[in-house]
């Protein structure tokens, strides 16, 4: 595996299965009245996170903490970055400190990126810009082959705004490479234009796809993009590419439905469709922390490969 | 040391009288005082120059460089230290300074400093509208009193077609031809765009600058230029298509002239993958058949010139988050070695218009007499000697004060050995003589 986690592309179908596999394991970790094992004890892993976001830092902290990895936690708020110190000063200040791993979240694209420039120890990326978020894809990835069991020819659509989406990115490039059928389903305006490349199909009718699929895969959709002349009104976007009570019934049985969280209820799901038994939000959170154990594990202890948690 | 350089067995190449022959020449009161072989010239400084090009010094019709308002990333006096190492003995300093280069006390200025360092002759550029505001016509006449030929807002388009057209019938009262140079990208299809929009912007989650948005804008600025009977030049084309329209105006006879960078020859947008900052420049790097029509257009003189578009920031300005990153490659330095490699070596354009496209065509757009020759007996001894073999490594430092170089960690081929200002070597041997 490579020492970085910064896109998808870094990861090949094996990496992906290893991955999976070792979250597996840890989910049972998560299970215990003790939930920590030995694994990363003494090793340092500093969340440093420049946009707001608590369900991942919180994921990433509880992940590192189960390993008994010290974590620290490197906001902007407060942090150097809000008085104007630059990535790259930031970046020495955390090598300095001899962080092994640093997560790294950011409105920037390609950030990750630049940091792997004056960082020694593994990055990995937590989301950036409107680039991407390869853990979400991983949980993803993990909640589907869990509940259906396998992941190769699984029909899924990702429904919304593609075009200004990392979750759909990482899971787009995720998905194809274990095999997967990709359908990019919303309004032209929030699809790439050149999706054909990622060797996916895409669609501008959502009621003609929800009928094939195994996995319904809903993005949040920012209002902000309807001032910037995307789509005429939220009410519109809503009666004609959310995944509406009246909708939801086109699904097959047993189809899943996914959201990478935070909803607009009432926007790109309703709200009795986030709360049906087929809907996995809760699920991915949970598995989000095992998978990003995993992870950790295996970018900053697991290179001896197959070595099993064990108890403290 | 003597006042008379010999430089003894170079191959003669210039443009403007197309002579291409090995000789001698001798330089002497600042002018060229003999051309011939086997010159002698008692108690001469003696160039040995065999396996070496003479040409006319490189005229340079788009640089930044910073002074006044961002002496941080440049000065005068390093850009033009730039100018010289890269072989270039004018360039032309657009006009988007702190105060905005608009009215004829900042030329004037600029001119000062310049002389003052002696390095290279600078040509400012004045802004067409105030304050580069897009709002009202700048006082162009001050300033083309104040010797400004060229106009331009570059860093942006003019915004309307009307403000354009106004600059255009205005700047025909002037005796002398005076042209207006439009960046050419619309602005409503690259708003907070960071690269070319393709299928790598789309993977790279960064916000696109379509070639669209420059056809769009060099489709304007064609109807109006025409419309007017005005004088336009495009600034660095990217866009194939772009390139196309500029060949059917000059077909159909519009007072049309564009010019390229070396960087957009050399790189296409595959190069933002790691999202080095050093690649993000306006316009954007585009596809390699983009790439392929610049180089057919500056061969066939579609595109006049080749221009660098040397645009210096801070190093802590280079290193933030992509986005918030400036635009821009230095690339005074790096322009004729960048040219020789991939334009001429490998076969798209020729040497000899190559260097016309650098010396002669952009002293002409810019009305800078005495530079980019002819090189003639009497004429003011304004060369470059270049080794158009020698590779060698981009690295800092740079003889600029940035070092935001695209070119950073390339090998390229074809090196300044001399560079000459009215007889006074600016550069020996490959470094700046003050």
């Amino acid at each position: 595996m490579n020492k970085h986690l910064l896109s998808m592309h870094d990861l090949t179908a094996e990496d992906v299965i290893r991955i999976l596999d070792t979250a597996e394991s840890f989910r049972e970790v998560g299970t215990r009245v003790i939930k920590k094992v030995p694994a990363l004890r003494g090793r340092t892993v500093v969340n440093f996170f420049l946009e707001n976001s608590t369900r991942t830092r919180i994921s990433f902290e509880l992940a590192a903490k189960r390993l008994s990895a010290d974590v620290i936690n490197f906001s902007a708020s407060g942090s150097s970055v809000s008085k104007g110190e630059s990535l790259k000063d930031t970046a020495l200040t955390l090598q300095a400190m001899g962080a092994d791993a640093v997560v790294i979240r950011h409105s920037s694209s390609g950030s990750p990126h630049q940091l792997t420039k004056w960082i020694s120890g593994s990055v990995i990326n937590a989301g950036d810009g409107t680039h991407e978020h390869p853990t979400q894809a991983l949980l993803d990835l993990y909640t589907m082959r869990e509940k259906l069991g396998r992941l190769e020819g699984l029909r899924v659509a990702i429904l919304g705004d593609v075009l200004h989406s990392r979750v759909a990115r990482s899971l787009s490039f995720g998905l194809v490479k274990m095999g997967a059928e990709v359908t990019l389903v919303g309004p032209p305006t929030l699809i790439p234009p050149d999706a054909s490349a990622w060797g996916v199909q895409e669609s501008y009718d959502i009621e003609s796809v929800l009928p094939k699929l195994d996995v319904c895969y809903v993005l949040r959709v920012q209002k902000e993009r309807q001032r910037l002349e995307y789509f005429p009104s939220v009410r519109e976007y809503s009666r004609l590419f959310g995944l509406t009570t009246g909708r939801v019934g086109l699904l097959p049985e047993g189809a899943l439905i996914m959201h990478p969280g935070p909803m607009n209820r009432g926007v790109e799901i309703d709200s009795d469709v986030a709360d049906l038994p087929s809907s996995m939000i809760e699920e991915q959170v949970t598995n989000g922390i095992a998978i990003r154990m995993s992870l950790l594990y295996l970018l900053l202890g697991g290179s001896g490969g197959g070595e099993e948690p064990t108890d403290e | 040391m003597s006042d008379q350089i010999l430089i003894r067995g170079a191959r003669v190449m210039d443009p403007a009288t197309g002579r291409d022959e090995t000789t001698d020449v001798l330089v002497g009161g600042g002018v060229i005082a003999g051309l011939g072989q086997g010159l002698a010239a008692e108690g001469a400084e003696v160039l040995d120059a065999a396996g070496l090009i003479v040409a006319p010094g490189l005229v340079d019709l788009h640089t930044h460089l910073r002074e006044p308002g961002e002496e941080h990333k440049e000065t005068i006096a390093t850009g033009t230290r730039a100018a010289a190492v890269g072989g270039y003995t004018a360039v032309s300093s657009m006009a988007n300074t702190d105060p905005v280069t608009d009215h004829a006390a900042i030329v004037a200025e600029i001119r000062e400093k310049a002389a003052q360092a002696g390095l290279a002759d600078v040509f400012p550029v004045g802004a067409i509208t105030k304050g580069l505001e897009g709002e009202s016509l700048a006082e162009m006449g001050e300033m083309v009193a104040a010797g400004v030929r060229v106009f331009s807002d570059d860093g942006r388009a003019v915004p309307t077609a009307r403000m354009l057209r106004n600059a255009l019938t205005y700047a025909r009262a002037f005796p002398i031809e005076v042209v207006i140079a439009d960046h050419c990208e619309e602005p409503s299809l690259v708003e907070r765009g960071q690269m070319h929009e393709g299928v790598n912007s789309y993977s790279l989650g960064l916000a696109g600058r379509p070639a669209e948005a420059e056809e769009i804008m060099v489709a304007r600025d064609i109807a109006v230029a025409r419309l007017t009977g005005g004088r336009i030049h495009i600034c660095h084309l990217s866009a194939a298509r772009a390139v196309a329209l500029v060949r059917q105006a000059k077909a159909d006879g519009v007072r049309i002239t564009a010019e390229v960078t070396p960087h957009h020859l050399t790189f296409t947008d595959e190069d933002l993958l790691t999202y080095d900052t050093n690649f993000k420049m306006h316009p954007p790097l585009r596809s390699a058949d983009d790439r392929a029509a610049l180089a057919a257009g500056l061969a066939d003189g579609t595109i006049d010139a080749v221009a660098t578009d040397h645009a210096p920031h801070a190093v802590e300005e280079k290193e933030s988050e992509f986005d918030l990153s400036p635009p821009g490659t230095i690339g005074l330095e790096t322009a004729l070695a960048a040219v020789l490699t991939h334009a001429v070596a490998p076969g798209h354009v020729t040497l000899m218009r190559a260097l016309e496209a650098m010396t002669s065509a952009p002293a002409r757009i810019l009305g800078a007499e005495g530079h980019g020759g002819p090189i003639e007996t009497g004429r003011p001894a304004n060369l470059v000697v270049f080794d158009p073999n020698e590779e060698w490594l981009v690295q800092a430092p740079f003889a600029s004060k940035a070092r935001n170089c695209a070119f950073l960690g390339k090998r390229l081929t074809g090196r300044v050995r001399y560079t000459m200002l009215r007889g006074d070597l600016t550069v020996l041997d490959g470094k700046a003589t003050r």
